[in-house]
């Protein structure tokens, strides 16, 4: 057992991390936050090019022929840089949906709750959204239609919900980055904040959560076991969710400004809560677990 | 990434699981709470069949991941705790063999294996808590002697243990953190009074220790004088880092057994209650994968865990909190009756903020060590 990052791992990531901040950093999410969305079908075929959607596809299909576990590493990256678009399911689709592999095609699906993200901008939709109506999305990266009468959690397999983790995760590590470097740098009282034992604290907290959901996020893509994948998201939504919300308080009034990134990282977190299906229902999971494992 | 076992530890936790089936059921009775005597027997007595079966030395020995092994199997069988041999195993037996001379591991470690001798842990004092660098208990040096006086309290298990490991002052005019040095004292040493104190639980879980012109060989000395504190700091990441690893399994253990009296007492009937039993489930889940991350980290870097041991400790803490209130959710007004199970493991747990650093320090070292902020 050697539950670490390979070299390979770590070279992986932070080759996507320098590619994505490079066609996304901050001023391109803001440039797509002032557009008001639409999708740049430019960097989406870049994505496509450095791997990102053929990534676990064989060597013979066009692809790297890696791992679920590589694949997280890559999800968590875009999630740290607030990636729009229907990341996820065009990864899916990849090998099943032609041109989906290289990023030339843009495939959607509908996910928890009966969410459509992207509706418009999509080629391929994967699921029934006859009827769909469009929402006026609080994230404002993330266009969202909701089909009426679908089932919450009809449909969503394992996979799409641990990406979703993943992505999670990674939105919480920005989280806690943007919260800690405001407390080191923003003085009240001839001090920096983060000298504060309130403000320290929420931060310490904010950490311990990432950690925690970082190792729930990698086992499960190890193991791949659907307890496993219930527990990650639980956890990854809570990083996320929680973390988007103590690193606004830490930002003051700062925070709860539009000019502020927090409040991406806390909508974006909204709706993955929502895209990875019923929290009841993978808490009804582990709950039902523990009767099996006891016998 | 990697979670699996070489074949060779695979035939390790088949062997263990063997043993463990074959010698749980010959054990004799739990003894009570209050009965020391009988907890030092039956603790000694527990280390002393690990040790003739081959296991004693797993914690210090073994690598790391057949220490998980080790750990996940005896939690999973419901073998006994380490109790009255937490200190000796888990924390002062690591320092010993991380930082003493040839001597004193050989004084001192074997016993530990063989449960033959308990240790204690003499940090706290009345006046220095959080701020244990403060301490006062006083050391003067008289020939190849130290004479201590001062007082110690909530050590733990100081009723029966035999040695304590001892936090002085041996240099009074030097900044706090300098003057301190790491002893290893006989308790039953002249001059040593042990005064148990009531814990909330009703019983006597630690002591008062009062320590008046206490002759302790130099030779006792771990480290050099008044670097007490860096020994110090390498047994607090030992308490913090790996020494609650075993009970992640124990609590899971728990949880399943909770969820079963909520099928046979209808509360699983109720979804809240489901729901809370799902997410601890997936909050022991994730503790115990964040265990196997530290340790095999820990394997790759070599030796003393890191402050990440506090990252663990803070989630652990109230998680291990929070298990037994939904014991208490489950159980409704039987909570409240102590003759039940887990009434007295929700109150233990209390301690678990507290105790080992509480969960303010905790996060001031994870906001100031890991995350690099100011200090307040
Ligand atoms: C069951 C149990 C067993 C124990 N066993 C042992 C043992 O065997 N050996 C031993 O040496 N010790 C032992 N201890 C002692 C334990 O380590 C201390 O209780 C603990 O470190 C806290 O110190 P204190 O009790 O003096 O509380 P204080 O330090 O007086 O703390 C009081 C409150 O103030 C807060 N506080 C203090 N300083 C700060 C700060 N800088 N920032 C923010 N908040 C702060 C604390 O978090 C706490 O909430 C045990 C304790 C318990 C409960």
């Amino acid at each position: 057992m050697r539950f670490q990052l390979t070299a390979d791992q770590r070279a992986l990531r932070d080759g996507v991390r320098d590619v994505v901040a490079r066609i996304f950093g901050r001023e391109a999410l803001w440039n797509a936050v002032d557009r008001g969305g639409g999708l740049d079908r430019g960097w989406w075929r870049e994505l496509g090019a450095a791997g990102f959607f053929s990534l676990r596809l064989s060597e013979a299909e066009g692809g790297v022929g890696l791992g679920v576990p590589e694949a997280v590493l890559v999800f968590e990256e875009a999630g740290r840089a607030l990636l729009p678009g229907p990341l996820v399911a065009t990864h899916l689709a990849a090998g099943v949906v032609p041109g989906a592999a290289t990023g030339e095609v843009v495939v959607t699906a509908v996910g928890g709750g009966g969410l459509v993200e992207w509706l418009e901008e999509a080629d391929v939709v994967v699921g029934e959204v006859r009827g769909a109506v469009a929402l006026r999305s609080v994230d404002p990266l993330t266009p969202l239609h909701r089909v009426p009468g679908a089932d919450p959690s009809a449909g969503l397999d394992d996979l799409f919900v641990l990406l979703t983790a993943a992505e999670q995760l990674g939105t919480a590590v920005r989280a806690c980055e943007a919260a800690v470097q405001h407390a080191r740098t923003r003085e009240q009282f001839g001090r920096p904040v983060g000298a504060f034992q309130a403000v320290k604290h929420l931060c310490a907290e904010l950490l311990v959560r990432v950690e925690v959901a970082r190792a729930a996020v990698y086992a499960a893509a190890v193991t791949v076991d659907p307890v496993d994948i219930a527990a990650a998201r639980l956890l990854a939504d809570e990083a996320a969710v929680r973390g988007a919300r103590d690193c606004l308080q830490v930002h003051g009034g700062m925070g709860f400004t539009w000019e502020a990134d927090v409040h991406l990282c806390l909508k974006r977190a909204w709706v993955r809560a929502e895209r990875g299906g019923s929290i009841t229902e993978s808490e009804d999971l582990l709950a039902r677990e523990l009767l099996i494992e006891a016998g | 990434m990697d979670l699996s076992y070489t074949p060779a530890e695979e035939e390790f936790r088949a062997r263990l699981r063997e043993w463990l089936a074959k010698v749980l059921p010959s054990l004799p009775p739990k003894p009570s709470p209050d009965d020391w005597p009988g907890r030092r027997a039956y603790d000694l007595g527990w280390q002393r069949m690990l040790y003739d079966a081959g296991y004693a030395d797993v914690h210090w020995d073994a690598s790391p991941t057949t220490r998980l092994i080790f750990l996940e199997e005896t939690e999973k069988a419901g073998a006994p705790y380490v109790g009255a041999n937490f200190v000796g195993l888990l924390h002062a037996g690591p320092t010993i063999a991380a930082e003493g001379s040839a001597g004193q591991r050989a004084r001192w470690l074997p016993p530990i294996l063989r449960g033959e001798e308990i240790w204690c842990q003499g940090f706290s004092e009345p006046e220095a808590g959080s701020d244990l660098a403060s301490l006062r208990t006083r050391a003067r040096r008289d020939g190849d002697a130290y004479v201590v006086t001062g007082s110690k309290i909530w050590t733990s298990h100081a009723e029966v243990a035999d040695w304590c490991e001892l936090l002085v002052r041996t240099d009074a005019q030097a900044p706090k953190h300098r003057g301190i040095s790491w002893l290893a004292m006989p308790m039953d040493a002249p001059g040593v009074t042990v005064r148990p104190l009531r814990t909330l639980a009703g019983s006597t879980e630690f002591a008062e220790v009062f320590l008046d012109e206490v002759r302790v060989p130099v030779a006792n000395r771990v480290g050099e004088e008044n670097d007490g504190w860096r020994v110090t700091m390498v047994t607090l990441s030992f308490e913090r880092g790996t020494a609650f690893v075993g009970e992640v399994v124990a609590c899971r253990r728990v949880l399943g057994e909770i969820a079963r009296e909520a099928r046979a007492n209808g509360r699983w009937d109720d979804s809240g209650v489901r729901r809370r039993l799902g997410r601890l489930n997936a909050e022991f889940r994730a503790l115990w994968r964040l265990t196997q991350w530290n340790v095999s980290e820990g394997e790759a870097s070599g030796g003393v865990p890191g402050v990440g041991g506090s990252v663990f400790k803070l989630r652990y803490s109230r998680a291990r909190q929070e298990l037994y209130d939904v014991a208490a959710e489950v159980l409704g007004a039987d909570a409240l009756d102590l003759e039940r199970g887990w009434v007295l493991d929700r109150l233990s747990s209390l301690s678990y903020t507290i105790a080992a650093g509480t969960s303010e320090i905790q996060r001031n070292i994870v906001g100031e060590r890991i995350l690099g902020l100011p200090k307040g």
